[in-house]
């Protein structure tokens, strides 16, 4: 989230689509009612009349995977009805420079496309600079080649007719939404967008969530209370998987995978670290090599020296252009070619899209192991349905985990708050924390290594491993001040103007904040936007509990930590005009009083823009200073544009000749079969997950879950029920052509068909939280038998949210 | 001291997300049955022995073709004017120092004329132990100054718990708040319910609520009218049954099985 959980009670529209808030985010809409109780408007866009929609002001139903269109319309309907928020466009957004003449939009084709690599070369995908490499600009927006008309023209193509028939959603609808949420462009309304899974889970997830903030920098909602781009994360921890890096693409605090051919720590600081000369920009990411020298200290310790390059050559690289994701690593697996697999946490066999491939992948393993709190689908693979355990050679170990609340440690939210959450119980028997399974495992390895070397020795023996404590238990702590930063060696800062004292740092003490750390090897740090959640002497912010709220925005600054620096909303500067003054005066988040900022942690101490020596553009993490329609951040294309999901009912992109993503991996193998239009599978699926359950299921060991959220379902319409003869309660059959589940017939009111491009297009939806191994006696299996191995061009999260079935009495 | 409860339910406000339901189980140790999916998420179906509180799902279209999910927290009203405690023989149902309907469990003798009587369907029986079970609005959660189980679960404020007046008035705050067809649900008649609704819909609409509930006429004429008369109504058939437990039954309440009204975990 840009902004934070309490932080929704402050808007005035809260746009809800690609999420089912009330039901998977049940605490965030205590927030989103008490934005309801002060008369904001609540919007639920989604295939699916949930509990969410319920208690929204209204719903409206969207046809899976065409979240694009109906934001690309809703971003022509603002321009042509000048909704903008004009000095904020013209000032903290790049709508004032001057694209790149090179830059082409042709047919669903961005310039720069190589078909062969299904990939694009992005170096039109630019803007003018000067002499001096500033971006030109005109900030009357009329040159007609600046970013804004260049945006206008891409999205001129959106009209409601189009959209609507692609959508599926009527044209009354749209103006409804359209004109609501475009209402948050006066300078002092602002409006939110909360998102989920049901925006990622897409081959254009990420192009979903940037045609948003086209929207909310059009309309001055970045930066402001009540604003922002909220992506609702919760207990699954995307959140910490992102911000600690359990992803294959990124380090710790976003710090780019080094790959291959980027051999060298002067290499990969070059390529990360960007330049600019616009004494305007902070440019924030200029200390980039600070991050990951520290980085690399905090992992290699005193094996870290400049004369090795901190020990660069040891980390892990990526080939150049491959990919990790589970897709491709089941891909791998299918094919043979990977020797074990730990599934840490998870249950891939119910959890990962196209299943039956996945299942077939765990047989050709050599070992498997699983770390969980249940057994589960994934360790009991080897006797799941249709498999004879004979033919199986895979060693399976399942290694007991403690639950959540029966070890300590930090806990980050999307609103980036991190809390310290302490033990509740032990866990039972002999199931460990996940830090005591990791450093027992690599205990065991590095003696291996020591007793009989191996391949990489170097990353493995030198490895810095001395999170223990007194007991030799993993120590949470330890980890914590290390992720924090610590000064590796006495450092003493001398003022240059000679008027205050040196400032003197010892060695082992924490790093106040990232903005001390160095790129000479003198501080470590395993996560730099962590850096500050420890103050000097090792007080641990995250424990912090004051409950006071002086803004009354709901800030709540004493509680707990927000990285980065405990800012609480980020790009807030924006919420201020040039001179400093709050837009909205009723919601002062930040306010430029004399020489310096009142309210929130601002984004740097600099004064607004109207300061014409020292100012500073809002928008301190990019380059050029400010927000960007128009960039070359996405793989796909510098605009977000409608393509069909691999999977759907038309043969035909209404918007262009590219059906699909241009950008995204299609799997080639047997098993990865599509059936895109096809008679055989009529009907538009999506898939989620119940409030009663969690994921892939641990949930289906609670009596009490169970009993209330009992067996797989299927939700769909009393017309497709109808006219297939299928009554309420009844068991049918759901095909995908890669696979096919039981379930029980959930006739309802609240899934309607669609009328799309002249055509009745049906859609049902389907919870993910089912598998074969519990409850005893169950005849349900994972819906992910059906879905396909595809995903979000630029982080391969799987297109759960649509594939095309057939639905039959079973 | 006398200190009336109310518990507020301001159904406008209900996701659904079934906390309370759970929570009732969690904190009353309520064992879980074998459900199956009916076509509905409401499960378990209704009521029952072990749960003493769920959520209805209701689809609805109104008036103006608008499609509506309703979501009812059912469970005891804890009436002032209780059939159930009126009708039970062995006052294993008696009304607390908190205005709610509480259950001595060890008094009841299974004879299930509660269950007749409650206007709402509450009391469920259990063949195994023959007794009947229901809310008991956390009793002992309320003698040690808590809120009952469901309001501390309740995320978004659908549930509140306070002194009579004081959830009253906010009752028909929200009702005028709400607008439209929204009323308070409640306090009109069995002389006032210690649970109220501010229901969105008029009351009608809600399945398994009675529009107007009256502690059944029989009851009424048995308790309030022939009952006072004493010896008279010795010789007549319905209440000669229930005089021979009324005689039999133990006097006065035991202070120490009352302050057990549930179980702690």
């Amino acid at each position: 989230m840009t902004n934070h959980y309490i932080d929704l009670k402050n808007s005035d529209c809260i746009l809800i689509m690609g999420s089912n808030a009330a039901e998977n985010h049940p605490i965030a809409f205590k927030w989103i009612l008490r934005a309801k109780d002060r008369g904001a408007k609540i919007i639920h866009v989604d295939p699916r009349f949930t509990r969410t929609s319920a208690r929204c002001d209204y719903h409206v139903p969207l046809r899976s995977g065409t979240d694009i269109a109906f934001l690309g319309g809703m971003i022509k309907h603002i321009i042509d009805n000048n909704m903008i928020q004009e000095e904020y466009v013209q000032y903290y957004t790049n709508a004032s420079q001057i694209v790149n003449p090179d830059y082409a939009f042709n047919d669903g084709l961005f310039s720069g496309y190589n078909a062969e690599k299904r990939g694009y070369n992005k170096d039109t995908w630019t803007t003018k600079k000067d002499e001096k490499g500033i971006p030109v600009r005109d900030y009357t927006l009329q040159d007609p080649n600046c970013v804004y008309q260049v945006l206008k023209r891409h999205y001129d193509r959106y009209t409601l007719d189009k959209v609507s028939s692609i959508t599926g959603v009527s044209k009354e609808n749209l103006l409804k939404v359209y004109n609501e949420y475009g209402a948050t462009g006066a300078k002092d309304k602002a409006g939110t967008e909360c998102y989920a899974l049901g925006w990622t889970h897409h081959t254009v997830g990420s192009q979903n969530i940037r045609a948003m903030s086209i929207i909310q920098l059009l309309l001055g909602n970045m930066g402001v209370c009540g604003g922002g781009i909220n992506a609702l994360r919760g207990e699954p921890n995307v959140q910490g998987s992102t911000d600690h890096a359990i992803l294959y693409n990124i380090l710790p605090g976003y710090l780019k995978m080094p790959s291959g051919s980027v051999d060298t720590l002067a290499k990969y600081n070059e390529k990360n670290t960007p330049k600019s000369s616009d004494p305007m920009s902070v440019n924030w990411y200029q200390n980039y090599p600070k991050y990951s020298v520290s980085f690399l200290k905090a992992i290699w310790g005193d094996k870290a020296t400049p004369e090795n390059e901190f020990g660069y050559s040891w980390l892990p690289k990526i080939d150049d252009g491959k990919h990790y994701s589970i897709m491709h690593a089941t891909d791998q697996m299918y094919a043979g070619k990977m020797k074990g697999f730990f599934a840490y946490g998870s249950n891939i066999a119910v959890s990962s899209p196209n299943s039956n491939k996945v299942r077939k992948g765990l047989q050709k393993l050599q070992w498997l192991v699983n770390v969980n709190i249940f057994d589960n689908e994934t360790a009991s693979f080897w006797k799941g349905p249709g498999v004879d355990p004979k033919t199986v050679d895979t060693e399976v170990f399942l290694l007991p985990a403690a639950a959540s609340m029966e070890k300590e440690g930090s806990q980050s939210n999307s609103g980036r708050l991190v809390q310290w959450r302490y033990k509740a119980a032990n866990p039972p028997g002999d199931a460990l924390s996940d830090g005591d399974i990791s450093m027992k495992i690599m205990d065991a390895v590095r003696e291996l290594y020591q007793k009989e070397g191996g391949a990489c020795p170097e990353q493995v023996l030198n490895l810095k491993w001395d999170y223990k404590d007194a007991f030799g238990k993993f120590n949470a702590l330890k980890v914590a001040q290390q992720i924090n930063g610590q000064y590796v060696k006495d450092v003493t800062i001398e003022d240059p103007t000679g008027k205050t004292p040196p400032e003197v740092n010892k060695k082992g003490e924490c790093v106040p904040t990232f903005v001390k750390l160095m790129a000479d090897g003198s501080t470590s740090c395993g996560n730099w936007i962590m850096g500050g959640s420890f103050d000097q002497k090792g007080l641990n912010k995250m424990q912090k509990r004051g409950k006071e709220d002086p803004t009354g925005l709901g800030l709540f600054a004493e509680w707990a930590y927000a990285w980065p620096v405990n800012r609480r909303i980020i790009y807030n500067r924006a919420s201020c005009d040039l001179e400093g003054k709050p837009y909205n005066p009723k919601m002062k988040l930040l306010e430029w009083v004399g020489d310096k900022w009142v309210g929130d942690v601002p984004d740097g101490p600099a004064p607004p823009m109207a300061d014409k020596e020292k100012g500073k553009y809002p928008f301190i993490m990019k380059v050029d200073g400010v927000g960007a329609l128009f960039g070359p951040g996405m793989v796909e294309g510098p605009f977000a544009e409608h393509y069909e999901p691999l999977e759907g009912p038309l043969a035909k992109n209404p918007m262009s000749a590219q059906l699909t993503n241009p950008a995204m991996t299609v799997f080639k193998s047997d098993l990865d079969k599509v059936a895109n239009a096809d008679a055989k599978f009529p009907y538009v699926c999506t898939t989620y997950s119940a409030t009663e359950h969690w994921c892939s299921g641990f949930t289906r060991w609670q009596p009490w879950l169970l009993e209330a959220m009992p067996e797989a379902y299927v939700e769909i319409s009393e017309k497709l029920a109808g006219s297939l003869g299928i009554k309420n309660g009844e068991k049918v059959k759901v095909s995908s052509i890669r696979g096919e589940v039981k379930c029980v017939a959930m006739v309802t009111k609240r899934m309607t068909p669609f009328t799309v491009e002249g055509k009745v297009v049906h859609q049902v939806g389907m919870p993910c939280n089912y598998g074969w191994f519990n409850p005893e006696k169950t005849d349900n299996d994972a819906t992910n038998l059906l879905t396909i191995a595809v995903g979000c061009a630029n982080t391969f999260c799987p297109e759960y949210k649509c594939l095309m079935v057939n639905v039959t009495k079973a | 001291m006398k200190q009336e409860l109310v518990k507020l339910i301001d159904l406008s406000r209900c996701t659904a997300c079934r906390g309370c339901q759970i929570a009732c189980k969690q904190w009353n140790e309520l064992p879980a049955s074998k459900t199956h999916n009916s076509g509905s998420y409401q499960n378990p179906p209704d009521l029952q022995w072990n749960t003493w509180t769920l959520i209805r799902f209701q689809e609805h279209v109104d008036s103006k073709g608008t499609l509506k999910w309703l979501f009812r927290k059912d469970g005891c009203m804890h009436c002032t004017d209780a059939a159930c405690a009126k009708v039970c023989p062995t006052e294993a149902l008696y009304h607390t120092q908190f205005g709610s309907v509480s259950l001595h469990v060890d008094k009841c003798i299974g004879c299930k004329e509660c269950i007749v009587a409650c206007p709402f369907g509450v009391p469920k029986y259990d063949e195994t132990t023959n007794k009947i079970y229901k809310c008991d609005l956390c009793y002992t959660r309320l003698n040690g100054n808590q809120p009952p189980a469901c309001v501390q679960s309740c995320p978004t404020g659908t549930l509140q718990i306070g002194a009579k007046d004081a959830m009253l008035k906010k009752a028909y705050s929200r009702a005028k708040e709400l607008g439209g067809d929204a009323n308070v649900y409640g306090d009109k008649f069995v002389d006032g319910t210690h649970v109220i609704y501010v229901l969105p819909e008029k009351a009608e609409v809600y399945e398994n609520l009675p529009a107007d509930p009256k502690v059944p006429l029989s009851i009424v004429v048995w308790k309030d009218v022939l009952k006072p008369a004493g010896l008279l109504v010795a010789g007549g058939v319905v209440a000669g049954a229930f005089l021979h437990y009324i005689t039999k039954g133990p006097k006065t309440p035991d202070e120490e099985t009352t302050s057990e009204g549930g179980k702690q975990i």
